[in-house]
C-alpha cells in the first residue's frame, strides 16, 4: 500500500531528489576542507571509499533496481577493473588512458560473456549464477602467482593521467572520484529515463508483455548488463588508484551482498537511493566499528527494523517524514 | 475469397499425455474477425500463446503473410505485425496508462537503444499513444498509473497497447473476460470499428459479442476443430451445439 503512494510523492515534488543529492554532493565536496580542520587524511580516505563504492552501488542499482536482475556478483567487476589497473601498473604501463580502455574492454567483455548466460535464468538462479561467476573471478585472482596471489598485489606507483602526476595526488584522486561518481549518478539517471531504460524498466514489471509488444527482453537486459559491469570496473580502477593495493577479497561474494545491502537500504530504483545507502553504510561501519568489533551485530539488527519500517529504504523514510508537500 | 493473412497448419502440441492442440488447421483473411470459441480447457489459450510465439508447438506451421513464423520468438512475430492482447490482463502496473502504449509506439519508431534523451517526452510517441488511447476510448485516463485502474479499463489499456504496436493482425484473448455487461457492450463497438483496419483471431466468451463480431466462427473442442463456418452454419451444427453451446445457450445469444 506504501508502495502505491510512492509514486505520487515524488511527483508531487519532483525537486526534492535534486535537493538531497545537492545537499549530498554539497557535503562530499566540501570534505577536503573540512579534513584541514578535523579528521585530516582519514576522513578524505573514508570520502573516497564512500564515493567509489557509492558508483558501484549505482550500477548495480541500474540492474538490480531497475532492470530486477539481482547479481550477487557485482563486485567481481570492481575487481576486474582493479587488476587490469594493477597488472598494468607492475608491468610498467603508467598511463591512465591506456588502462582505462583496458579495463573496460575486459570487464565489457566478461560481461557480455557471463551475462548472455546468466540472462537465460531469472529468480533465484540468476543470483545463483552471478554468485558462481564472481567466484570465478575471485578464484581466478587469487591463483596469478605472478601478481601476489591470495595476498594482493601492492602498488608503489599510482598511475600517470596523461602525463601528468595528477592521480599520484590526495587532493587529484579526491576530486577524479568526485566527478567520476557525480557523472555516474547522472548518467544513470539519463540512461534510466531514455528509450532504453523505459525497456528496461518494464522488462522488470512485465517481461513476458515487453517480449509481446516486440522487444527482445533479452538483448536490453544483456546492454544493461554489460553497461553496469563497465561502470563497476571503472570504480575498481579508481579503488586500485586510491588504495595502492588491489587484492582478490575485492571481488569476494561478501562485497557484492554489501553492495545489494547498500542499494536496498539506500532505497531502490529511485534518484538518490544507491547513493544514500552506500554513504551511510560506510559511515555507519565506520561509526560502529570503532565501537566495537563485532558492529555487525549491531548493524544487523539496523538493517532488519530498516526492512521493516522504511519500506522504499532511507529515501523512502525521507519522503514519509517530509510528509504530503 | 480475400487474402489469407495467417494461416495454421497441422499445429499440435501436449502437455505430457494431454493433448491441447490437435492437428489445427486454421486460417484468418484480410478484413475478417474469426472467432474461436470452445469450452474452458479446450486449449483456446495455448492456441494463441503457440501464434504469438509464447510457446512453441510440437509440430505445425505458421505462417504470416506468406512468411513461415514458427521458428520467430515472441519479439520477432510482434515486429513482423502479430499484436496480441492477454485473457490474463499483462499490462505495465507501475507506468503511467500513456507511457504503457507509448512503449508499444517506441517499437516502429526507430531503434529503441537510445540511451539519452526522455523517452516520456518524445512527442511523436506520446500522440500515437494517445490516439491508440483515444479509439479504446481511454483518452481521458492517460496520467493515471496503470496499476491503479479499474479493472475494465486495465482490459482496455491491453487493447491499445496492441493496437499502438501497429500489427498488421490481432490476436484477442477475452477481452470482453471479466467485464460488466455495459462495458462489454461498449467494447464490442470498438472492436466492430477496429474490425474494419486489423483482421482479428477472437477468442470469447460472451457469445453475443463473438455473433455481433465474428465473420466466422471455429470451435475449439480438446484441441481440435470440430466445427467451423460462419456463425450461422455454426449455430445449426449439431457437432457444435453438443460440444459446447447447448441449445440454451444458443436461444439465448440469438
Amino acid at each position: 500500500m506504501t508502495s502505491q503512494a510512492d509514486p505520487q510523492a515524488t511527483t508531487a515534488s519532483p525537486r526534492a531528489p535534486l535537493v538531497i543529492a545537492g545537499l549530498l554532493f554539497a557535503v562530499l565536496a566540501a570534505i577536503p576542507l573540512l579534513s584541514e580542520l578535523w579528521g585530516g587524511a582519514w576522513l578524505t580516505s573514508l570520502a573516497v571509499r564512500a564515493m567509489i563504492l557509492a558508483i558501484v552501488a549505482i550500477s548495480l542499482d541500474l540492474l538490480m533496481g531497475h532492470g530486477g536482475m539481482v547479481s550477487f556478483g557485482h563486485s567481481a567487476f570492481v575487481a576486474i577493473g582493479a587488476y587490469a589497473c594493477g597488472i598494468m601498473l607492475t608491468e610498467g604501463v603508467y598511463e591512465m588512458a591506456l588502462i582505462l580502455p583496458v579495463a573496460i574492454a575486459a570487464a565489457g567483455l566478461f560481461a557480455l560473456a557471463s551475462g548472455a548466460i546468466c540472462l537465460r535464468t531469472s529468480g533465484v538462479s540468476f543470483i545463483m549464477i552471478t554468485l558462481a561467476f564472481g567466484q570465478m573471478v575471485y578464484f581466478a585472482l587469487g591463483s596469478l602467482a605472478q601478481y601476489g596471489a591470495d595476498d594482493g598485489l601492492t602498488l608503489w606507483s599510482g598511475p600517470d593521467f596523461l602525463g601528468t602526476r595528477w592521480l599520484n595526488s590526495d587532493m587529484g584522486v579526491y576530486i577524479t572520484v568526485f566527478a567520476v561518481l557525480l557523472g555516474t549518478w547522472a548518467l544513470v539517471h539519463r540512461i534510466v529515463q531514455s528509450r532504453f531504460g523505459r525497456v528496461l524498466r518494464a522488462a522488470r514489471q512485465n517481461p513476458t508483455r515487453v517480449a509481446s509488444m516486440g522487444y527482445s527482453v533479452f538483448r536490453y537486459r544483456l546492454t544493461a548488463y554489460v553497461i553496469a559491469g563497465i561502470i563497476a570496473a571503472i570504480a575498481g580502477v579508481l579503488w586500485a588508484t586510491h588504495a595502492a593495493f588491489v587484492s582478490p577479497s575485492l571481488g569476494a561474494w561478501q562485497r557484492s551482498g554489501d553492495l545489494i545491502v547498500m542499494v536496498v537500504l539506500g532505497g531502490m530504483a529511485t534518484r538518490n537511493g544507491a547513493l544514500v545507502g552506500a554513504l551511510f553504510f560506510i559511515l555507519i561501519e565506520e561509526t560502529l566499528s570503532a565501537i566495537t568489533h563485532d558492529w555487525r551485530l549491531i548493524f544487523g539488527p539496523l538493517l532488519v527494523l530498516i526492512a521493516l519500517y522504511a519500506r522504499g529504504g532511507l529515501v523512502g523514510l525521507l519522503d514519509r517524514i517530509r510528509g504530503p508537500a | 475469397m480475400s487474402e489469407v493473412v495467417l494461416e495454421l497448419k497441422g499445429l499440435s502440441k501436449a502437455f505430457g499425455a494431454l493433448v491441447v492442440t490437435d492437428r489445427v488447421d486454421l486460417d484468418l483473411r484480410r478484413g475478417e474477425c474469426h472467432a474461436l470459441i470452445g469450452p474452458n480447457g479446450a486449449g483456446k489459450s495455448t492456441l494463441i500463446h503457440q501464434i504469438s510465439g509464447l510457446l512453441k508447438p510440437d509440430a505445425g506451421r505458421i505462417a504470416f503473410e506468406g512468411r513461415d513464423v514458427t521458428g520467430l520468438s515472441q519479439a520477432e512475430r510482434a515486429v513482423a505485425g502479430l499484436g496480441r492482447s492477454f485473457q490474463i490482463t499483462s499490462i505495465l502496473p507501475e507506468f503511467t496508462v500513456l507511457d504503457n502504449v507509448a512503449l508499444a509506439a517506441q517499437m516502429r519508431a526507430g531503434s529503441s537503444m537510445r540511451f539519452f534523451a526522455r523517452a516520456d517526452r518524445e512527442e511523436p510517441l506520446n500522440r500515437a499513444a494517445q490516439e491508440a488511447l483515444n479509439r479504446v476510448g481511454l483518452g481521458d485516463r492517460a496520467g493515471i498509473v496503470a496499476g491503479e485502474l479499474a479493472y475494465g479499463e486495465k482490459r482496455l489499456v491491453e487493447l491499445a497497447i496492441a493496437i499502438a504496436g501497429k500489427p498488421r493482425a490481432l490476436l484477442l484473448d477475452e477481452p470482453m473476460a471479466g467485464m460488466g455487461r455495459a462495458e462489454s457492450e461498449s467494447l464490442t463497438e470498438t472492436l466492430l470499428e477496429l474490425k474494419a483496419q486489423y483482421p482479428m483471431l477472437l477468442i470469447e466468451h460472451d457469445m453475443e459479442a463473438v455473433f455481433r463480431l465474428a465473420d466466422r466462427v471455429s470451435v475449439l473442442v480438446a484441441g481440435a476443430i470440430v466445427a467451423s463456418g460462419t456463425p450461422d452454419e455454426v449455430r445449426a451444427d449439431p457437432k457444435a451445439r453438443a460440444a459446447y453451446l447447448g441449445d440454451d445457450h444458443i436461444e439465448g445469444a440469438a
